[in-house]
Order: C-alpha cells, then sequence, then structure tokens
C-alpha cells in the first residue's frame, strides 16, 4: 500500500523533462496520470528512484484535426478522448474504446500516452491505434522520431520507446469515406482489463466493398498486434457475413496465445475470432449503404 | 402496542453519519503519539524458518521496535478455537511464526514505527532464510498421505466425523436409482470492503488496556483476548467502532488482536495496525473449500430414499475460532426443505498449506444447500422429471405451531410452508411460460436455462448447548430522566441495521419517535456481554432480548404510571406514549416521560419499586428458526463465447415477522450477488506450491454493479413460534438460495449437451468447451 | 519533503510532505478527513473517490504532491449549508448502504455520474459505477438510489454540487 521512497521533480515541459530524464537515466520514471505505475509502486513491484511528472506539461494535452490528420497529445487523458466531439464526430472508435478502458476514475486521470507507453498486454488502447495504422511520435534528446503503432509494441510491457525518450502525440490519417469502426471487448471480471479487445477501422467502396480495413487485436498474446490475416481478407470483400467469417477466422493467425486462470491459450484465440467477428458487424453496419 | 414502525420501511437511523463520510472505523480513530505496525509475512506455503534477522528494520529510520516469534510466543498464548469435536487434533497456532511457517501470509515479525511508512520500509530490511518443505495444498490428496504438515500429529487428518440418522444403507439400497456426483466448493475470500484493523491503547496507571478491533464478536473477543494476554477480562476494553463488513471473516480472534494490545503494553504507547488488502486475501480466513461425493437415492417417482456425503474439508494451515466446527453445519443442514428418511455425512477435516477456512457467509449451510439442491436436479435429469416437480414430490406438509418437522439430521425445523414460497416464486416468473419460451429459444439455437432453487436455513443461532460459546443475546433498555430511551445490545452490527431495527422496536413498544432512541453496542465496558452478529442471529436472538426487556420495561412503567395516577385497581392502558385510567370517573393520563423522570426523582414510588426506569433481558432460544424461499434465476448463454448473461432473477423468501422490509430486502439482495459471485466468478487460487495466485483485486472477481441482474424480490410472512416476535433471520438467505440456482440455471441451458453438472464458478470457457465439444460432434 | 498548497472542501492547506505520501493518507493523515477510505491496493474498489478538480478520482492512486495546486472535493465536502446532496439523501432513502464503508466514494462517483449524465438509465449508473466495489448491498438499491438522486436533481438543479 506504500510506496518506497523517490525523488520527484515535476517537469515544466517537455525539454525539462527529457533533460530530467537523461540526467537520471534508468533510476526515473515518467510519471503521467500514474494509473499503471502508482499501483505497481505501491506494491513495490517497482521501486524508481526518482519520478519525473509529466502530468502538468500543459501543452501536451490536446485533440487536434489538422491538414487530414488526428493528433492527439500524449497527456491526453482517456476522458477527455472519450467526452471529444470533434472525435465522436471523425474518429468514433477513440471514443468508444475509452469507454471500456478502466473505469470512470481511471479514466478522468489516466492518459492515452502513459497506457502506451506501459504496454501491458491487456490494454485497451493499442488495439485502437493498431486498427488506425497511427504513428506515435517520440521526442528524445536528439530531436524527434517517428514509431509507426506496428512497430512500438515490442514485448510484454516493452516498446520501441529508448531510455530517454518520452511519446509525445499519437497521430493518424483521418479516416474518410463510408467509415465504419468499432472496438469489442472481453472483459475480465476482476481487473477490467481486455481478455481480449478487437478494434477496426473500415471503409467501403462504391459498390460496398471493402476499400480499407485496419484491425488491431490486444490481450491475445504478449503484446498487441495487428492482424494482418483479418485486414487482407477484408481488401475487397463483399462485406457480407460470409466474408467477414472468414476474415475473423484469421483473428489469432501465428499468435502465440497468453493463459491465465481465467482463459486458456486455445479458449483465447476462440475469442480472438469471435469478438473480431463482432467489431467487424458493428464496423459494417455504422459504415452505411 | 400499535406497530407505527415495526413492518414499516424506516430509513436508517445510523446512515447520516455513514453518508457524510463521518463515521468512525478503526483507521478513522486517530490517538496522539500512536505507533505504526506492519507484518513480514511468509512468502512460502510450507518451510522452516533457518534464521531470522530483524537487526537492520530495528536501526532503520523512525522504527520503535521489531518483535518476532520466539518473544512474542512466549507472552502471548496461541490463536484460540472454540471448536470441540471429539478427537480434534488442534494444532498449535502462535501469533507470529516461530521456526515453521505453514501458509503464505503467516505473521513471521512484526515492525512498529513512527508511522505507517517507516513500519513497512523497515519491514523489507528483515531477512529471513527459509528453507522449504514439499507442500499440501488438496484436502482429499492431503487426507490420504504427503508430507504432514504438524509433525506431531503425523497425519493432516485434523478429525473425522459421522452425522446423520436413518439406515443409510438400507435407504439407497431400496432405491430405484442411486446418483452419484463429486462436487466442489472452492475456497472464496469474504472481503469486507473494510480490511481488519486494530487500534490498542494501555494505561499503565488503571493497568487497563482498549482495543478498538473490527469485529463483529466485541465481547468474545475480549474473553478470548484478555486469556491470550493472560490479564483479567475486566481490565480488557474491546470496543467494535463502525465495522466495514464482515460476511464471517469478523467473526474471529486473530493474532494481530492480541499483538496489538501486547505491543502497547510493552512500548507504552498506542498501536495502530491496519490490514492491506493483500494482507486480507492472505491472511484473513476464506470460506467453503470442501471436496464432496454425493450419492442419493430415489424411487422412480422422484421421492428420495436417502443421501450420502462424504466430504473432506479443507481446514488450512491452523484453525481460527471456529474452523472446524463449519462443516458440521453443512451435515447439520443437508435434509434441506424435504423429508429425507435416512441422511448420512462422513466429513474429514484435513490440514493443507493454506490459510484457515471458517465462517463465510452462510458458513457450512450454503454448502448444505448446494449439495441438496444439486442432487434434486440430478435426481430430476436421471428420472427425466421436472426438477420442480421432484422438490414437491419430497416438500413435507406445511408446519408450525407446536409440530416441528423432524429432519434426520436430528433438528427440529420450527416453522415452514415450502409450498408457500415456490408458488409464488414459480407465478412471479410464469414458470410455464418460461419453459415455452426455452423450448421456443432451443429451437431458435439459443441456449437458455432456468434454475430452481427450493431452500431452507438455520438461523438464530442458537440454542447454547449449540453454540461453541454462548447462543443467548443481551439487551439493556433504559428511559434517562430527560425521556430519551437507550438500548444496550450485545449484538453489535456492522452493516445489517440494528440501530434502526431495535429502535423500530422500542419506539412501538414505548410509543416514542425513534429518532429519541439511541442504541449502543460494540463497548464492552459500557454493554453487557453478549455474543456478536452472525448466523443471522440479529433480530432473531438479539432483537427478542430487546423486545423482552422492552416488556420488563413496560410492566415496570405501567405499574409506576397506575401508582402516580392512583388508579388502584382499575386497569391502565398505554397508547401512543400515554398511560391512561379512570380514575374516580375521570380519565386521568401520564406520558412515559413523565412516568421516566418520577422514576428517576423517585419522590413517588410504589413502596416495592426500585428508582430508575430500566430492564435487562438475556434470551436463550430453544430452538434454532429455519427461514425458507425459492429463488429463480433465468440465464441466456453466448453459444460462440460461453458468455452467460442473466434474463431475470427472481427470489422470494420467508424469515418470518420482518421488523424493516427495506433492510431485508438489503439483505436479500447482496446475499444473492455474493452467491452469484461464488457461482459464477469468485475463487481462491494457489498455485501448486501454495502461493496465492489470487492475491488482490485485480485477480478475484468481487461482482461489479454491471455483471449482476436486477433482482425481483418478494416474501412471505410464515411466523417462528421460537420467540416471540415470530423473527427469524435473513442475513445469509440470499447467498443460501442463489448459488444452487445459478448454477442449476446454466447446466438447465446447457442439458441439450448432456450436462449434469458444472463445477463453480462456471467460467465462460467452461461452457464454451461444453457446446464447442457437443456442437463439433453434432456438425 | 515536498510544500504543496491545495484547497480542500474549500479551505486551502500549505502543507509540507513527503514525496510518495499518496493524497488518499494525506486527506486522512494530514488533514483528518477520515471520510474517503482505503479498500485496496490495486485502484479497483474505488472507496478513496473524491473529486479533483471536479474529477472524480482514485486518491490512493495518485501522489499528494500531484494534487498541489488543485481542488479537492470529499465526502465531508458534498452537504452544503447543511442540506445533503441530493445523492446523499437518495443514499438514505433507498437504503443504498449497509455496511457504508465503500459508501463516501460511491456517492462521489455517483455524483460525478449526475453531473455528466443527469438523467441516466439503470444501465448507465451501473457502468458509471465500474470503479466503485460495494459488497453489501447487491447494488440494486444503489441503482434505486441514483436514479431518485437524478430525479431529485432535475426539479432543484440548483442543489447540483
Amino acid at each position: 500500500m506504500i510506496p518506497a521512497q523517490f525523488d520527484y521533480i515535476a517537469a515544466k515541459s517537455l525539454d525539462d523533462a527529457l533533460s530530467l530524464l537523461a540526467k537520471h537515466k534508468d533510476d526515473a520514471k515518467l510519471l503521467a496520470g500514474g494509473h499503471s505505475l502508482i499501483p505497481a509502486m505501491k506494491l513495490r513491484l517497482m521501486q524508481p528512484g526518482v519520478l519525473i511528472d509529466i502530468s502538468k506539461i500543459k501543452d501536451l494535452s490536446y485533440i487536434r484535426e489538422e491538414g487530414g490528420h488526428v493528433r492527439i497529445g500524449a497527456l491526453t487523458t482517456h476522458y477527455q478522448i472519450e467526452s471529444s466531439d470533434l472525435l465522436r464526430r471523425i474518429c468514433p472508435l477513440l471514443p468508444e474504446t475509452a469507454t471500456h478502458l478502466g473505469d470512470v476514475q481511471v479514466r478522468n486521470r489516466g492518459t492515452i500516452g502513459g497506457s502506451l507507453a506501459h504496454a501491458d498486454p491487456a490494454a485497451d488502447w493499442p488495439a485502437a491505434i493498431l486498427a488506425l495504422d497511427a504513428e506515435l511520435v517520440v521526442a528524445g534528446g536528439k530531436g524527434e522520431r517517428v514509431i509507426k503503432a506496428e512497430d512500438f509494441f515490442v514485448e510484454l510491457l516493452t516498446t520501441a520507446l529508448k531510455p530517454g525518450e518520452i511519446l509525445r502525440e499519437i497521430r493518424f490519417a483521418v479516416p474518410k469515406g463510408k467509415v465504419g469502426q468499432s472496438y469489442a471487448k472481453f472483459r475480465h471480471p476482476a481487473s477490467g482489463f481486455a481478455v481480449v479487445g478487437v478494434a477496426v477501422s473500415l471503409t467501403k467502396d462504391g459498390s460496398g466493398k471493402c476499400q480499407s480495413a485496419g484491425v488491431g487485436v490486444t490481450g491475445v498474446s504478449a503484446k498487441p498486434y495487428k492482424a494482418k490475416g483479418v485486414e487482407n481478407a477484408l481488401k475487397g470483400s463483399a462485406l457480407d457475413g460470409k466474408s467477414l467469417s472468414a476474415a475473423a477466422a484469421h483473428a489469432a493467425d501465428g499468435v502465440e496465445a497468453n493463459a491465465d486462470l481465467f482463459a486458456s491459450a486455445e479458449y483465447r484465440k476462440h475469442l480472438a475470432e469471435a469478438y473480431t467477428r463482432r467489431a467487424l458487424d458493428a464496423a459494417v453496419s455504422r459504415a452505411g449503404k | 402496542m400499535a406497530e407505527k414502525y415495526v413492518g414499516k420501511s424506516v430509513k436508517r437511523t445510523e446512515d447520516p453519519r455513514l453518508i457524510q463520510g463521518l463515521a468512525h472505523y478503526v483507521d478513522d480513530i486517530k490517538l496522539p503519539d500512536t505507533a505504526h505496525a506492519a507484518f513480514l509475512r511468509s512468502i512460502y506455503a510450507h518451510a522452516h524458518i533457518k534464521s531470522l534477522d530483524v537487526g537492520a528494520a530495528r536501526r532503520a529510520p523512525g522504527v520503535l521496535a521489531v518483535f518476532t516469534g520466539l518473544e512474542a510466543s512466549g507472552a502471548i498464548g496461541p490463536v484460540p478455537c472454540a471448536a470441540a469435536l471429539p478427537g480434534l487434533k488442534v494444532p498449535d497456532y502462535r501469533v507470529l511464526a516461530t521456526n515453521k511457517v505453514c501458509f503464505v501470509g503467516q505473521p513471521i515479525a512484526v515492525v512498529v514505527a513512527e508511522n505507517k511508512y517507516a513500519a513497512r520500509d523497515a519491514v523489507d530490511l528483515i531477512q529471513v532464510e527459509y528453507e522449504e518443505l514439499p507442500v499440501v495444498l488438496n484436502e482429499e490428496k492431503a487426507a490420504q498421505g504427503g508430507p504432514v504438515i504438524h509433525e506431531k500429529f503425523g497425519t493432516n487428518i485434523a478429525y473425522t466425523l459421522t452425522a446423520g440418522e436413518g439406515d443409510i444403507e438400507a435407504a439407497l439400497k431400496s432405491a430405484d436409482k442411486i446418483v452419484k456426483q463429486k462436487i466442489l466448493h472452492r475456497r472464496l475470500a469474504p472481503v469486507a470492503m473494510e480490511p481488519r484493523g486494530v487500534l490498542a491503547r494501555y494505561y499503565p496507571g488503571e493497568q487497563e488496556l482498549t482495543l478498538w478491533t473490527s469485529t463483529q464478536i466485541p465481547h468474545l473477543a475480549r474473553t478470548q483476548i484478555a486469556i491470550m494476554l493472560g490479564m483479567p477480562e475486566n481490565k480488557l476494553r474491546l470496543i467494535a467502532p463502525e465495522v466495514g463488513g464482515g460476511f464471517g471473516s469478523k467473526l474471529n480472534v486473530y493474532a494481530e488482536e492480541a499483538l496489538m494490545g501486547w505491543i502497547s503494553m510493552e512500548l507504552d504507547r498506542p498501536v495502530k495496525w491496519i490490514e492491506t488488502r493483500r494482507e486480507n486475501m492472505q491472511a484473513t480466513i476464506h470460506g467453503r473449500g470442501q471436496t464432496g461425493y454425493i450419492e442419493v437415492g430415489c424411487k422412480k417417482d422422484g421421492t428420495i430414499t436417502g443421501l450420502r456425503y462424504n466430504v473432506y474439508a479443507d481446514m488450512g494451515a491452523y484453525f481460527q475460532l471456529l474452523t472446524p466446527a463449519i462443516p458440521t453445519l453443512t451435515g447439520l443442514m443437508l435434509s434441506g426443505c424435504y423429508k429425507i428418511p435416512a441422511i448420512q455425512m462422513n466429513a474429514t477435516g484435513v490440514f493443507t498449506n493454506k490459510v484457515a477456512t471458517d465462517a463465510y457467509r452462510g458458513a457450512g449451510r450454503p454448502e448444505a444447500t448446494y449439495v441438496v439442491e444439486r442432487a434434486m436436479d440430478l435426481v430430476a435429469a436421471e428420472l427425466g422429471l421436472d426438477a420442480v416437480a421432484v422438490r414437491r414430490k419430497n416438500f413435507p406438509a406445511p408446519f408450525g405451531g407446536d409440530k416441528p418437522f423432524k429432519t434426520a439430521t436430528g433438528l427440529f425445523y420450527d416453522s415452514g410452508d415450502y409450498e408457500l414460497t415456490l408458488k409464488k416464486a414459480l407465478d412471479m416468473a410464469n414458470y410455464p411460460k418460461l419453459r415455452e419460451d426455452q423450448k421456443r429459444a432451443r429451437n431458435e439455437g439459443r441456449i437458455v436455462g432456468i434454475g430452481v432453487s427450493t431452500y431452507v436455513e438455520i438461523c438464530a443461532i442458537g440454542p447454547s448447548a449449540a453454540a461453541p460459546a454462548g447462543g443467548w443475546e443481551s439487551a439493556t433498555v433504559r428511559i434517562e430522566p430527560t425521556a430519551k430511551v437507550t438500548i444496550l445490545t450485545g449484538c453489535s452490527p456492522h452493516g445489517q441495521g440494528q440501530e434502526t431495527s431495535f429502535a423500530q422496536l422500542a419506539g412501538d413498544h414505548l410509543g416514542v419517535n425513534i429518532n429519541d432512541v439511541t442504541v449502543i453496542h460494540g463497548d464492552t465496558a459500557i454493554v453487557q456481554y453478549g455474543i456478536g452478529t452472525f448466523g443471522s442471529r440479529g433480530t432473531a436472538v438479539g432483537g427478542t432480548a430487546v423486545y423482552m426487556a422492552l416488556e420488563k420495561l413496560n410492566e415496570k412503567a405501567t405499574k409506576l404510571a397506575a401508582h402516580i395516577l392512583e388508579a388502584g385497581s382499575a386497569p391502565v392502558t398505554f397508547q401512543d406514549g400515554k398511560f391512561s385510567a379512570q380514575v374516580k370517573g375521570e380519565n386521568k393520563s401520564i406520558t412515559i416521560q413523565e412516568v421516566a423522570l418520577a422514576a428517576h426523582l423517585a419522590r413517588n414510588l410504589p413502596p416495592d419499586m426500585e428508582p430508575g426506569l430500566s430492564a435487562t433481558s438475556f434470551f436463550e432460544p430453544k430452538n434454532f428458526t429455519f427461514p425458507f424461499g425459492s429463488h429463480i434465476a433465468v440465464v441466456e448463454i453466448d453459444r460462440d463465447t460461453g458468455e452467460i448473461h442473466f434474463q431475470r432473477y427472481i427470489a422470494v423468501d420467508d424469515c418470518g415477522k420482518v421488523i424493516n422490509p427495506l433492510l431485508v430486502h438489503g439483505q436479500v439482495h447482496g446475499g444473492i450477488v455474493q452467491a452469484i459471485g461464488q457461482a459464477l466468478y469468485e475463487e481462491v487460487v494457489y498455485d501448486d506450491q501454495g502461493q496465492l495466485v489470487s492475491g488482490t483485486l485485480m485477480d478475484y472477481a468481487v461482482p461489479r454493479a454491471e455483471m449482476v441482474p436486477w433482482m425481483e424480490l418478494d416474501r412471505t410472512e410464515t411466523p417462528s413460534p421460537v420467540n416471540p416476535m415470530g423473527v427469524k433471520g435473513v442475513g445469509e438467505a440470499g447467498t443460501i438460495g442463489a448459488t444452487p440456482a445459478v448454477v442449476s440455471a446454466v447446466i438447465d441451458a446447457l442439458s441439450p449437451f448432456g450436462v449434469r453438472h458444472m463445477d463453480m464458478p462456471i467460467k465462460p470457457e467452461d461452457v464454451w468447451r461444453i457446446i464447442n465439444k457437443k456442437s463439433a460432434g453434432a456438425a | 519533503m515536498k510544500t504543496i498548497n491545495v484547497t480542500v472542501n474549500g479551505v486551502t492547506h500549505r502543507s509540507e510532505i513527503e514525496s510518495r505520501l499518496l493524497l488518499v493518507h494525506y486527506l486522512r493523515d494530514a488533514l483528518g478527513l477520515t471520510g474517503t477510505h482505503i479498500g485496496c491496493e490495486t485502484s479497483l474498489c474505488g472507496a478513496c473517490t473524491v473529486l479533483l478538480d471536479g474529477q472524480a478520482i482514485k486518491s490512493c492512486t495518485l501522489l499528494a504532491v500531484q494534487a498541489n495546486g488543485g481542488t479537492v472535493t470529499t465526502i465531508e465536502g458534498l452537504a452544503q449549508n447543511g442540506e445533503l446532496h441530493p445523492v446523499q439523501q437518495g443514499f438514505w432513502e433507498h437504503h443504498g448502504l449497509q455496511c457504508g464503508y465503500c459508501t463516501p466514494g460511491m456517492i462521489v462517483a455517483a455524483a460525478q455520474l449526475l453531473e455528466r449524465n443527469p438523467d441516466p438509465t439503470d444501465e448507465q449508473i451501473r457502468h458509471g459505477l465500474e470503479g466503485n466495489l460495494c459488497r453489501c448491498t447487491g447494488y440494486q438499491h444503489i441503482v434505486q438510489a441514483v436514479q431518485c438522486a437524478a430525479k431529485k436533481m432535475k426539479s432543484k438543479p440548483a442543489v447540483a454540487r
């Protein structure tokens, strides 16, 4: 219940945070919403020597549409995304995903950047940003770089972020055309994390066929992944029941699934397929005729 | 007596402080100079302690002391077990482990520091060298051999016990069919929202120790802790302040309680320990934990001829207060609400490398009801009969008054009309239509199930002869000179609402406003000895004591009123708080408030009357009470994923006379949801090394609002002849009645797949496997 | 040690605290506001829920230093001028509590819920309280209590916090 001792430094700006990180290196942890870090520290599973609080950096919390892209600051809270009128209009997948995330209190405080950087294998956001083919803008001592969502999740609790780097922004092209999106989640009865979570963002062409499809899956394996087999099967398909089933069948292709007290690997893989089908059904129905 | 309050949904008088955050649970009580304690607990399920080095911890900043098992065990007696069974092997359970640990979470050392942060930090500085020992975890396997936990016993079997009456062999032989089934009652964590906590303060001048502790049994705990500490019982004041839920987990006496008392004497400072949730999952008692084998004999028409239940009961490594006694309650209730001519329970209590099991909401009775209700369903399935019809076939005729119903478990049920609640529940559900809908749904390929349970429970524990430490209850009622009414009850509540329900009794008896009544409980220095709140006894035993004291008080007040009114032999009536009599053709009256003042002024009392207006009663029940009811669950299962969704939940409970319907509903709701937790979600899991896997609320699924259905409730009132108010008790009914109904609904849904039994908690994957296997075959 | 300025229930406090001090311990131990409870250590039970700058948060998962410059409302600050908040009234009238331990957090979370959605369905109430565990009530009376509060707030909107 009580964290070990540490030094606390509130960063005033992103540059300030970067230089603090450079100074304290591995001994430091970034504190944003704190909803992954602080529970781990209370159980003393993590005992960083320095906490660099970036939550007060104001210009990292925003949701903007600019030049055909949506840009979301890393410190934007789950609730800001959930309640964003802009996103509800142009990318409802994100508000929908947010409603599934944790609980109201967690959503009020937790941030999208913090969640992504923590890379919990059962977190919700990864599925959505994979489905959207988002890019993650990362600030470091030597300037910025951009990591594709697909390349961001490396393994269990590990991202492509290098020491000293800070996730600054999540951005993706505004979905255009007849867009249909959905997030379908099987919630763990105790933790609320995703036993399986599937995010879909697809578009239809004039004839009603699938023009593009992004499918992200979380909860199933040690890292969230883009279900390419599903995406490939969808492209050009009629998006009827038969093609959706056929596509969903690829949801866990080549994936080594997790097993825990609640669900075996076999069942998880099945759930991946079932929830992919659910997400697809909803997305297709929302994409309009 | 006008029923102005009794029977009405009166808002609770305790709520204003609770809804404003102004109540005082243990951790809310602040004393100057309080030191804080934190425990080092075993990380192994079974190990020798080769060495223990607390030096660095003692030197850590802010640390006042570190105590080990060697120091504490010399000063403090063992953790008590009040259960007595023939041949019972009772392990020596010390407040801190000395040379061996037997479960994960067992306390080894305690750090006391200036604040809780420093105490927690210093725990990490203690060095322990363990030598791991092989573990035994499964109660059935542990009974058959393997590593022995307590060497001096040479076995892991704590006791064996055979209970029941009738010739079981003959009964099974006479049956047309015998149905057998192995069933598991997995371990559950009570998870009271307030974890345990203790604050101790010693007054050296007075040589008095005060303990504030989150307990259901302040007086029993005082007695036991005084014995543990070797101090005069009347020098120990125990206070149960606001208690944030118990569900049986605080019907106990724990090592930490005695330890805090001892430490406050050693250090001459107040000392506080507040349990963390992780400690709560590891070291507060668990419930259930039985592996059982049912054998039930039946005739072709569904008549049950006999029931045998062979059970291995998981005790854990040591006993807490009632650990070995819990399975005996299972044995007592194996007749359910049915005529079963022969019943036998063969119980084996087994030590395992886990924390002790003990009373958790229902305490042995949910196990019994589950066994009997599963048996009814299994018989129905075997014979191709409707599950409701089989239950009806075996109901006894309505009984009550001076004609109780005798079971083959040796009990006399006080009153019951099992058809009454069943019919009402079936009507509410429109059972025939439910079955038609189910048929239609099945034709559409949907998976829908209906589960019915009819239960009886044993409450109002209980006659003292059947209780480990007295089964009576006490109450004092007094009217103060200013006419305010004070009730002292030995039955200290922790959410049940006795401050309101007992005030309702006084309101009607004395014709006063309930806001003029204060119910005091939980402080052994103020309240006369009592037993506590558990076993659904608060109203039926504690309330009856209040009722009796009120009657006594009224009698005295009436006598005094007659004297003041100079009524002579004229009858004195009492209504709306006023005594009246016709005196010499004139209607004279006096309020009870005036009588109270007169009693205290004592200037004009009848010659044989003592001053004051106060009465104390101790109620010893002659029998238990036996509330009953019928629950119906309707579920639909997702064919694709095995997820279980409630369509309806109906409960009709009969807890005798009701004092406050609002509180009764609250008890039933909460009980049902805990049962749903057991049936579908909750399970304490240890891995094969005895590590607690479900050690936080991240893994142990306490139901949330979204996970449970709307509950449609109704009730019937069959008064108990055992007490003057006819009340029975309702605290555990929901937990007892709902578990089998929910399980039955899921199994009923899956019956087309050839399923007759599944063990709790029934998880979506279990369901999916059944559907998948069978539909793969069918397709 | 860090210095923080926090306004709690309308009163501004300046305190010297350890960096690692949790907000819930600051409220309970430093300020004596013991209405906010602790029921777990994994941010799941919601007993410690308070409003920080108008938003419901779990005060066991926030460092007190993070609340520096913020405004906190605890259960003790919900009633105004001696009048109970409509959610408190609803809980009382509908027996939305038994042992009372989860109640302060539950009430604060429910107040936030109604502020965002003044006319919720039962399902929305259940979803909105997913961050709060109650072991006593089975939630049904809580749902009714929140519905009752919603009605009260609609008929008397000025009371709404």
